[in-house]
């Protein structure tokens, strides 16, 4: 009799163990990717980083009226690569607006619209703008899972015991994101 | 059904048609063995030759796919909103950029074909390129990168691969028994080779008509309509494929030149669907394009 109350006792251990192992790596696996969904994010902030420069050199020579928004993106621009994750969001932001507001104003200068520097630039633009919403989409849709992981019973204790902490959703005054409008 | 159960379903089909794959030509071997008079050659012949053909098929048969369909490789140069357009979506699923080719054809239409993720390609017609906006564009590749992150590459590659084998020998040897037909000598001598040929391609003539149910329940209308669901979450915006789904309905040449029976089902919509709305029965392998609209629009 006591040897089946010992085996089941072993038993449950066993059980128990296995449960907090397989936790523990599947926290771990959603940690990392949470970890590598923000390095996506960075790559492409980086990729707009690089791109402001030409920008701004091709457009300054036709806009003399807008030499106010291209200063300001360029200040913004260096909080791209560094800061915390809500002044990079902030300052991805208002490039977006800045950036929308350029190239609308653009239509008002052929000679610009012309230059095959700027049509390529405005392709890249567009396509890093789609790149930086669908790497935010991806980062949230990871950090739900592994937030989700975190918060639900009975994973939660396991989670707190090893001390997993929840990451913060990177957030966009565009929430949801919005079809690109940009049309050639 | 949830994205891994998803993906080990697909794994499992594929395990399963390498299988079948291998009983049907293996009873073949066996056959035609038989009549020679050395059914166990027969077996082990046919043996390697499916095994040759079951690892080209996993190891190159998107490489054949692409070849067949005149696909060729495109640069960031020619079509830039294209690759940033894979490449974004690529980001939004969490898989490496697919390789991107082109078909030079002025029907919209895509597909993807690869063993896995990190093996796969997509596939648009110019046609596409040029009379999608960039939107609908987006929800097209949105659809087909579902169809990577899912597996149902693999699935629909090796069903255009191992079931193309099949009905390329039963072509042949419904060729050679007509042809056979008419050389007298043949049949009037009643040399032993003739008549197996004979039974070889009435047996395979049977086979036909099941291999092309094979292939669409290989690709089941649930595929297509999941990928649409799952090419909207990724995208964000099913109103994008809806429309582009709308224009291939209204477009009045829809037939890719490049495509056949064997790679039909692995194009976004019908490709050879004639303008009537015509669809060759048999091998009806999407569903109704109206409907995937429909369901599209209630997402």
């Amino acid at each position: 009799m006591a040897n089946i109350i010992l085996w089941t006792i072993i038993g449950i251990l066993v059980l128990i163990i296995l449960y907090i192992v397989l936790t523990f790596n599947s926290l771990i696996m959603l940690r990392n990717r949470v970890e590598n969904a923000w390095s996506q994010i960075d790559v492409q902030l980086k990729r707009r980083y690089d791109l402001i420069p030409n920008l701004v050199n091709t457009v300054k020579g036709y806009m003399k009226h807008e030499s106010g928004t291209l200063t300001e993106i360029t200040k913004m621009r260096s909080k791209l690569v560094s800061g915390s994750m809500s002044e990079k969001s902030k300052a991805s932001d208002a490039i977006s607006q800045a950036l929308k507001t350029i190239f609308a104003v653009s239509e008002d200068y052929p000679k610009l619209q012309a230059s095959e520097n700027f049509k390529m630039l405005q392709e890249e633009l567009a396509g890093t703008e789609s790149k930086i919403a669908f790497s935010r989409q991806f980062y949230n849709d990871n950090v739900m899972s592994l937030n989700n992981k975190i918060q639900q019973f009975p994973s939660n204790i396991i989670a707190n015991l090893l001390k997993f902490n929840e990451k913060e959703f990177f957030k966009s005054e565009e929430t949801e994101r919005k079809p690109v409008k940009v049309e050639f | 059904m949830s994205l891994y159960e998803n993906i080990s379903s697909n794994k499992r089909k594929s395990i399963l048609l390498i299988i079948l794959f291998f009983i049907i030509v293996a009873s073949l071997g066996y056959i035609l063995g038989f009549y020679i008079g050395a059914p166990v050659t027969g077996l082990l012949i046919a043996f390697i030759f499916s095994a040759v053909m079951v690892l080209i098929s996993y190891y190159s048969g998107d490489e054949l796919i692409l070849k067949m369909s005149h696909a060729v490789p495109s640069d960031k140069k020619t079509y830039p909103h294209l690759v940033n357009t894979v490449e974004g979506l690529a980001i939004a699923a969490g898989i490496q950029t697919p390789k991107i080719y082109i078909i030079n054809d002025s029907a919209i239409n895509a597909f993807a074909t690869g063993r896995n993720p990190n093996h796969a390609s997509v596939t648009v017609t110019t046609g596409a390129i040029e009379r999608l906006k960039r939107d609908e564009l987006e929800g097209v590749i949105a659809h087909e990168l579902a169809h990577i992150r899912n597996y149902d590459i693999r699935m629909m590659m090796l069903v255009a691969v191992l079931v193309g084998i099949i009905a390329l020998l039963s072509d042949l040897f419904l060729r050679t028994m007509i042809y056979g037909r008419r050389d007298k000598q043949i049949r009037g001598t009643g040399r032993p080779f003739g008549a197996i040929l004979f039974l070889v391609g009435f047996i395979l003539a049977l086979l036909a008509p099941l291999i092309a149910q094979l292939i669409k329940l290989a690709v089941s209308r649930q595929r297509e309509f999941l990928a649409d669901a799952d090419g909207a979450l990724l995208s964000r915006n099913p109103q994008g494929l809806a429309n582009a789904l709308k224009k291939i309905r209204d477009d009045k040449e829809p037939l890719v030149e490049a495509a056949n029976k064997a790679t039909a089902h692995l194009f976004i919509e019908n490709p050879l669907r004639t303008f009537k709305g015509r669809i060759n029965s048999l091998f009806s392998t999407h569903p109704e394009i109206d409907e995937r609209i429909k369901r599209l629009q209630g997402l």
